[in-house]
């Protein structure tokens, strides 16, 4: 084990108060002074001096309370957000795991949907079409494939967006919370696929509240609070002391 | 600044003939999406791109040479030939300000050139713009006209031309109004001001002499003048070819300028 994909080294994350400006121009003129000053001074800070490493064909699971920033860890992997400081390096195909329907066009049928998103995520439209018969095989949406997503369940939206992701090849997957829709059978099958994924070698960083799938699959879990990684370790006792502290919170 | 953090780029070494191919790709799955979902749910699809500048044009038709009595030949050819260029760019522009905004949850999940959802919006209008061209031709046809050889240069260098100056425009519209969020009523107001004041309903030459110069800082005003020249007479002035250009050159860069200076920040403000 000596072979990390993603290296945190000291990363911190904030960002400027946006919504002074976000509240558009015409606010940001009548509080012109207030918002330049938390502009330039004021930083919304996420987290600070975070560094880990990830080894190949890892499953890391990260969890905290909502706003923790485990969001924002993985939005650094993907690289839709820069590090304020510090340094990060990933190296391979990051696919992230989108959420219910994100990427979907509601009147565009399951096939067509299938191609805009895998072509969104990377891949070309001759990839695509070698794998469209394997995706929908896998998605068991054979009935409704030609039909516009709009009267899919949530459940068959996250079908299709799963069986996506599971044929993208993908080096590195990002999967934030997204089995908390589909029914329990579904999500059974996601947790199979994603220990298909570990047994091909596929890197994995896992963001979930729930404790039992993050200690079913994970090999390793960082655990965010206060803006800092309190702990990174295995999944069973840093599960346990999690729930323990979260329990004398209440 | 953006390199800030210094993020290794060894994602994008891949290939770069794979980029250039999935940039490609993208531009077709995206413009086949608006092109499906505008003329998939109705038959009468092509009818309504090109309703909304009949109806325009009828309106004006109405108020213009049958109420105010203009002193324009053709009029209604002369009109048709002015807003349907305009109609381009109108709704190119209009609709910019919210694309990234609608796409939020793919912005701040996958990293892909997001510029892309600007271009492929400006090339969808720009197609069903080059589908109202028989439309025009129907009108020369009814006022005896018939379509120049001129055309054939003609149109696609004004194509591109006006594709570059609406695609600046609109990149420097969608990213700033990540930021900004009230931008979209302001760019309602301001293309409303822009066509009364783009000689689309009255001759440049129906401008006073002395306010005639104003004329040039509008950078529609070339060119628009351009198409309805091409499209009336098949010719282009050089002169005005030249200035157009030099205004979409501008707006390209300054569009271009802007997002790679802001879209960094994209995930953050979302």
């Amino acid at each position: 084990m000596s072979d990390p994909v993603i290296i945190f080294n000291d990363v911190s994350k904030s960002y400027p108060m946006y919504h002074h400006i976000t509240g558009g121009i015409k606010n940001f003129i009548f509080h012109i002074s207030k918002g330049i000053d938390s502009l330039k001074n004021k930083r919304y800070e996420v987290f600070r001096n975070i560094s880990f490493a990830i080894e190949k064909g890892e499953t890391f699971g990260i969890i905290g309370k909502n706003g923790a920033g485990k969001s924002t860890v993985l939005g650094l992997i993907a690289r839709v957000l820069l590090p304020s400081d510090g340094k990060i390096e990933v190296d391979g195909r990051v696919s992230p795991l989108l959420e219910l329907g994100a990427g979907f066009h509601p009147d565009l049928s399951g096939r067509e949907n299938i191609m805009l998103n895998g072509v969104l995520m990377g891949l070309t439209r001759k990839d695509v079409e070698q794998r469209m018969e394997e995706i929908i095989d896998f998605s068991e949406l054979q009935q409704f494939i030609d039909q516009p997503i709009r009267v899919y369940s949530s459940g068959m939206l996250a079908r299709l967006g799963f069986s996506v992701i599971a044929h993208l090849d993908p080096d590195i997957l990002l999967v934030d919370e997204i089995l908390a829709v589909g029914d329990l059978e579904f999500q059974k099958k996601c947790i199979a696929k994603m220990e298909e994924f570990k047994k091909q070698g596929i890197t994995i960083v896992f963001v979930s509240h729930s404790m039992a799938n993050v200690e079913k699959i994970c090999d390793r879990v960082m655990w965010i609070e206060n803006h800092e990684a309190r702990t990174i370790g295995d999944p069973g006792s840093t599960i346990s002391r999690y729930t323990e502290e979260k329990q004398k919170a209440l | 600044m953006a390199g800030k953090g210094g993020i290794q780029r060894s994602f994008m070494t891949i290939n770069a003939n794979r980029t250039l191919q999935h940039y490609i790709d993208l531009i077709i799955v995206l413009t086949q999406k608006e092109l499906k979902v505008r003329y998939k749910n109705s038959f009468f699809g092509y009818l309504w791109s090109i309703a909304h500048p009949l109806a325009f044009a009828f309106v004006f038709f109405i108020a213009f040479k049958i109420v105010v009595r203009i002193q324009i030949e053709d009029y209604a050819l002369f009109l048709i030939a002015g807003l349907f260029p305009w109609q381009w760019f109108a709704n190119s522009v209009n609709a910019s300000p919210i694309i990234f905004l609608g796409n939020a949850s793919i912005i701040k999940k996958v990293n892909f050139p997001r510029n892309l959802i600007v271009f492929t919006q400006v090339l969808q209008d720009m197609i069903h713009f080059i589908l109202a061209v028989p439309v025009i031709i129907l009108f020369l046809v009814m006022y005896d006209k018939t379509p120049s050889a001129g055309w054939l240069y003609g149109i696609p260098i004004l194509l591109c031309i006006q594709f570059f100056m609406t695609y600046g425009i609109c990149l420097v519209l969608a990213s700033t109004n990540l930021f900004f969020r009230d931008l979209e009523r302001l760019t309602f107001i301001i293309t409303t001001l822009l066509f009364y004041f783009t000689p689309i309903i009255y001759t440049e030459t129906m401008i006073p002499q002395r306010y005639q110069w104003l004329a040039y800082f509008n950078p529609l005003a070339p060119l628009i003048i351009s198409w309805r020249n091409l499209f009336l007479n098949g010719i282009v002035d050089p002169a005005l070819l030249v200035v157009s250009s030099g205004y979409a050159a501008a707006m390209f860069i300054a569009g271009y300028l802007v997002y790679k200076k802001l879209s960094w920040r994209f995930a953050e403000v979302l």
